[in-house]
């Protein structure tokens, strides 16, 4: 559904390219108190994508929350992204999501249909990922926002973090990169429709298949792929796990018009953020062209996983997760760690 | 020359300018930006279309040269 108003002229960001930088927050939360428990086994010190709370020996309850402004003008479109991307934080641990609400604030340029629309996307994908929107708040702003606070359940002993990855690991990407890229140039007018299509439909698509086929692999770390980037997610898998990520480019699965778009300049800034972030821990020691660094350092919004795991597993997780995931890949591999957190080859 | 001010626009409308100031095919533009985005971004697309580009900066803002 189309609205009058435009919802992305609303927004001054799009997506997960709104995010302030990981560097900001770090040093805002410096010297605060805050209680300790032995229970909390994934806190915030950990810049991961959830905290994790052992309630039992069988259960521990996963927290997250996400939202952002409107990456597309179809309400029912922006609130089924906006929900896969807050679920997927809950997949991105190895968990399920069983309980979430709503955060909303509507702007007064939209009307009653399209804010309905937005729900009705968010809940669908709920309904989809077998959670519950048991309620929710939404305000009145000047920019539209939307998104979910998601409670689920991981096994303790199942539970995946961003620093647990190992050398021998392969590295597993679920879906394409390119996104922040391709919507900046949308906003120029500048992608076709039918390829629009094709990366909104990726954004709306769940993590849960890919969860639900690692998790019968010995995974030993995941995160899902956001607005820091590939590389400014795998550098802090890198910096938690104590190891170095080699990230083969060429393997990278990326939207083929992503490249000429980036050699056209049509990069988001989130892009150089996580350049400027990343950067001084990525070594390029191939033939990694600057298109193909923009699109590695390429902000996405409800992006896939990022998984490390045996290789043999991984090879073997690949092909059952081929039929479901076609664009799925192994990427890279890690090893112990060397003079620079990830080589770019 | 072709003088451009992008001064206070973010991406992608710099890129937008330049381009459509391309289209009238002059071999010589100057634009000035206010943000490292826009900077990077504005030089991606000269070279692209066969353009060499200097950039000046000046506090936060910086003059593009570019020219064919």
């Amino acid at each position: 559904m189309e609205t009058q108003v435009k919802l992305t002229k609303l927004a001054k960001c799009a997506g997960c390219g709104a995010k302030v930088g990981a560097g900001t927050l770090v040093h805002m939360l410096e010297g605060f108190k805050t209680h300790t428990d032995p229970r909390l086994i994934v806190g915030y010190d950990k810049s991961d994508d959830a905290s994790v709370y052992v309630i039992d020996r069988d259960t521990a309850l996963v927290q997250t929350t996400d939202f952002f402004p409107p990456i597309v003008d179809d309400p029912y479109l922006y609130g089924q992204i906006a929900a896969a991307n807050a679920l997927s934080d809950v997949y991105a641990m190895g968990g399920q999501p069983k309980l979430a609400l709503n955060i909303l604030c509507i702007s007064e340029a939209m009307d009653g249909a399209a804010v309905q629309e937005i729900l009705r996307g968010g809940y669908d994908k709920a309904y989809e990922a077998g959670a519950i929107i048991t309620g929710g708040h939404t305000i009145h702003g000047a920019e539209p926002i939307y998104g979910l606070a998601v409670s689920g359940f991981v096994r303790p002993d199942k539970v995946l973090t961003n620093s647990g990855a190992q050398p021998g690991d392969a590295l597993i990407l679920t879906k394409p990169l390119g996104i922040g890229i391709l919507t900046t140039a949308a906003k120029a007018g500048m992608v076709e429709k039918p390829v629009l299509d094709r990366i909104y439909a990726q954004m709306a698509t769940l993590n849960k298949t890919a969860r639900d086929i690692m998790v019968q692999y010995p995974a030993h770390s995941c995160t899902d792929v956001t607005g820091f980037s590939l590389l400014g997610h795998s550098y802090e898998m890198a910096q938690g796990s104590g190891v170095t990520l080699h990230i083969d480019a060429a393997r990278v699965p990326y939207h083929s018009e992503a490249y000429e778009l980036a050699e056209m300049g049509f990069i988001p800034a989130g892009a150089y953020r996580n350049r400027e972030y990343a950067g001084a821990g990525v070594k390029v020691v191939g033939d990694v062209t600057r298109a193909a660094q923009d699109i590695l350092y390429d902000p996405q919004t409800s992006g896939g996983l990022l998984i490390a795991m045996p290789q043999k597993d991984a090879e073997a997780c690949l092909a059952e997760m081929r039929n479901a995931i076609p664009a799925a890949a192994i990427i890279g591999h890690v090893t112990e760690p060397l003079d620079a957190a990830i080589y770019l080859t | 020359m072709k003088h451009l001010d992008a001064r206070g626009l973010s991406c992608p409308e710099p890129v937008v300018m330049i381009r459509k100031a391309m289209m009238s095919g002059e071999r010589a533009y100057e634009i000035v930006v206010d943000n490292v985005t826009s900077k990077e971004n504005v030089t991606r697309y000269a070279e692209h279309q066969g353009y060499t580009v200097s950039v000046c900066q000046s506090g936060s803002e910086f003059t593009l040269q570019i020219q064919k």
